[in-house]
């Protein structure tokens, strides 16, 4: 039973993780119409560039973590500019591989300068693991969640109340209604891709705390794909929800199918599930439905 | 010898002709001669006919891709997995079952395609990028088959396959496999040319160019969906089958996602919806990792710490490439012939 609740909260944990990166997903597909597949990469190269700063330069976590992002939302937009931006009005395929082809640039890149074995951040977070209630959580795991959290938060305040939220919100509702009105589309989609790299970025740095960092960080952008679509590509509880699900699937077929299939069910188990909920819902749980027409 | 300076066709079958004129008729044979030829100068050097193979069987791989992503306009990230059933199917029956190398190519290729049409259900209901991330799920289970299902496939360890055979000759070395997988892509590429020109065929443009309309005449959408799945694993199938008997142990490494992507890029590369681009599409991503490898040991002389971070440089470029590409040449090298061919079909006179 202990067992059970231990992998629970570790799917928790991982769920809030990845409800982060599904965010960034469904941000730049909200206003762009675009399915980032190097969002892996860029949870990569924030989770390495945080590390180096604290690690080789010996800033606090603090003002590396801060800076680090910053350093994040300039590569989203310089990705942006450069590589994203001619494309637009390219069929949906092109743009895809396109972000593909951007993974495996920023994978090649990442690993010319930080090279290939894992590296391990110093312990940031006390290390004495907290008991609530007669179970043991390590206090790493609280911080995630909590980052998480307050993350969530703040962007679902961001998309409501704020200025550059609700014209996001108009693009990605249409996007030539919103330009009439006046808003400057390219911005948008500046401001989308730099969000997104953020919020991997924060991802990166929350994983490499836990895990360590090495190359396979970028495999999380392909975990991340059935949160996202089982959630619903373009919405945004859809996203928390699909990332929460699928870190708990993850745990609970962890504990109750590897045993059976003598592990890796743990990949396999989120996409069938996704298969199963797609046929039932094509659209993802809360996905909106296109309805077209000839 | 008349060169064609102009569209004179007056029918149907004129437009859709494989051969259009007497010209390309020349220009095939001629290439013919050439691919014929080439391993016989070549004897010597085991690396570039490997490199030719290699080439060969992605072209057959790629066409099935194309079939079903630029002909019917249904991504898959499920290629690469498709041809690891076709492979291992190929390799269980040679291995265990003692069959021909000839039926297991083709009974392969009709088990690749029967699970690809099972992973094709989801098509009915999904379109777009949930699709894509429907057959991201089929790659992600069949490799999870592969790894677990240790009766048939070996597990991680692999599985060890022997060589083609036909009729008593054994294909076992680079030289004499070169000409199987020519004989296999030459096929491939007239089968899928015929394909594309038949009722199907059009059906298939009709779904992707847009499938309400398409049903609205009276397209059974579904059923052709599942067709095009089915002719592409088919290709895939019998791609894998024909690199278990060349390469020998097949792993599930050989048949991972980054094989799917790299066919989707192949297709991309070469151009959406059209044979020549898929050729041209899978010559030229075969060879960019080969010429990165030839580039890099000049350099590796002179810096030897290249050496280390080689791998990290050769995928940035890969994925350099890819993305100068798709700015530069969206519609693909097969749009750039074309667009050469017409430049000297009225040259000099091309106004």
């Amino acid at each position: 039973m202990e067992s059970i609740i231990q992998s629970l909260i570790s799917g928790i944990v991982v769920g809030s993780i990845y409800a982060l990166i599904a965010l960034g997903f469904v941000l730049i597909y909200k206003s762009t119409a675009v399915i980032n597949f190097a969002q892996g990469e860029l949870l990569m190269f924030g989770a390495y560039l945080c590390l180096t700063l604290v690690v080789v330069l010996k800033i606090p976590f603090w003002i590396a973590f801060v800076s680090t992002l910053i350093a994040a939302a300039l590569v989203g937009l310089l990705l942006e500019r450069l590589f994203l931006r001619p494309m637009i009005g390219e069929p949906a395929i092109s743009i895809i591989m396109l972000t593909i082809g951007l993974a495996s640039f920023l994978k090649g890149i990442i690993h010319v300068i930080w090279g290939s074995e894992t590296l391990v951040y110093p312990s940031i977070f006390p290390t004495e693991p907290l008991n609530i209630g007669g179970i043991v959580v390590s206090q790493v795991y609280l911080y995630s969640v909590f980052f998480a959290v307050i993350c969530l938060i703040l962007f679902n305040v961001f998309f409501r109340f704020s200025r550059s939220g609700i014209a996001m919100r108009a693009v990605a509702n249409d996007q030539q209604a919103a330009q009439s009105m006046g808003i400057s589309i390219k911005k948008i989609f500046a401001i989308a891709w730099a969000i997104a790299a953020v919020v991997a970025g924060v991802g990166g740095i929350l994983i490499g705390n836990i895990n360590g960092v090495n190359a396979s960080l970028g495999s999380f952008g392909l975990k991340v794909f059935p949160a996202v679509i089982l959630g619903g590509l373009d919405s945004i509880p859809g996203a928390i929800l699909g990332g929460f699900i699928i870190g708990i699937l993850e745990a609970l077929s962890g504990i109750y199918l590897d045993p059976v299939f003598e592990g890796g069910s743990k990949e396999v188990v989120p996409f069938i599930v996704l298969v199963v909920v797609l046929m039932i819902r094509p659209y993802g749980l809360f996905g909106t439905e296109e309805i077209e027409k000839v | 010898m008349a060169i064609k300076c102009g569209v004179f066709k007056t029918t149907y079958e004129e437009d859709s002709a494989i051969w259009q004129t007497k010209v390309s008729k020349f220009w095939i044979a001629l290439l013919l001669i050439v691919l014929i030829a080439f391993p016989f100068v070549f004897q010597g050097s085991r690396y570039l006919l490997y490199v030719c193979n290699s080439v060969l069987i992605a072209v057959i791989a790629a066409i099935g891709l194309n079939i079903l992503t630029g002909f019917t306009g249904q991504i898959s990230l499920g290629h690469g997995a498709f041809m690891g059933v076709g492979a291992y199917a190929s390799g269980y029956l040679m291995t265990h079952l003692g069959m021909p190398f000839i039926v297991c190519v083709v009974v392969a290729g009709c088990v690749t395609a029967i699970v690809g049409m099972i992973f094709g259900i989801p098509s009915l209901r999904l379109k777009g990028l949930y699709l894509a991330i429907a057959t991201l799920a089929a790659q992600v289970i069949l490799e999870f088959v592969f790894v677990r299902w240790r009766a048939v496939t070996g597990g991680s360890q692999g599985m060890l396959v022997p060589p083609a055979q036909i009729g008593g000759f054994a294909f076992d070395s680079d030289f004499k496999f070169y000409f199987l997988a020519l004989a296999f892509t030459l096929m491939a590429v007239l089968i899928a040319k015929n394909i594309v020109r038949t009722k199907s065929g059009r059906a298939f443009m009709a779904i992707r160019d847009r499938y309400i309309s398409a049903e609205i005449i009276g397209v059974p959408i579904f059923q052709y969906k599942l067709i095009s799945f089915g002719i592409s694993s088919f290709f895939a199938g019998v791609a894998g089958s024909l690199w278990a008997h060349y390469i020998g142990i097949i792993t599930p490494e050989h048949f991972n996602v980054m094989i799917s992507i790299q066919y989707l890029s192949m297709i991309i590369i070469g151009g959406l919806g059209s044979i020549y681009g898929s050729i041209m599409g899978a010559v030229f991503m075969t060879l960019l990792p080969e010429v990165l490898r030839l580039i890099s040991g000049l350099f590796s002389n002179q810096y030897p710490i290249l050496v280390n971070i080689f791998g990290a440089i050769r995928e940035g470029i890969f994925g350099l490439v890819i993305i100068l590409f798709l700015i530069f040449e969206p519609d693909g090298l097969a749009a750039r012939w074309k667009t050469i061919q017409n430049y000297w079909k009225l040259w000099p006179f091309s106004y």
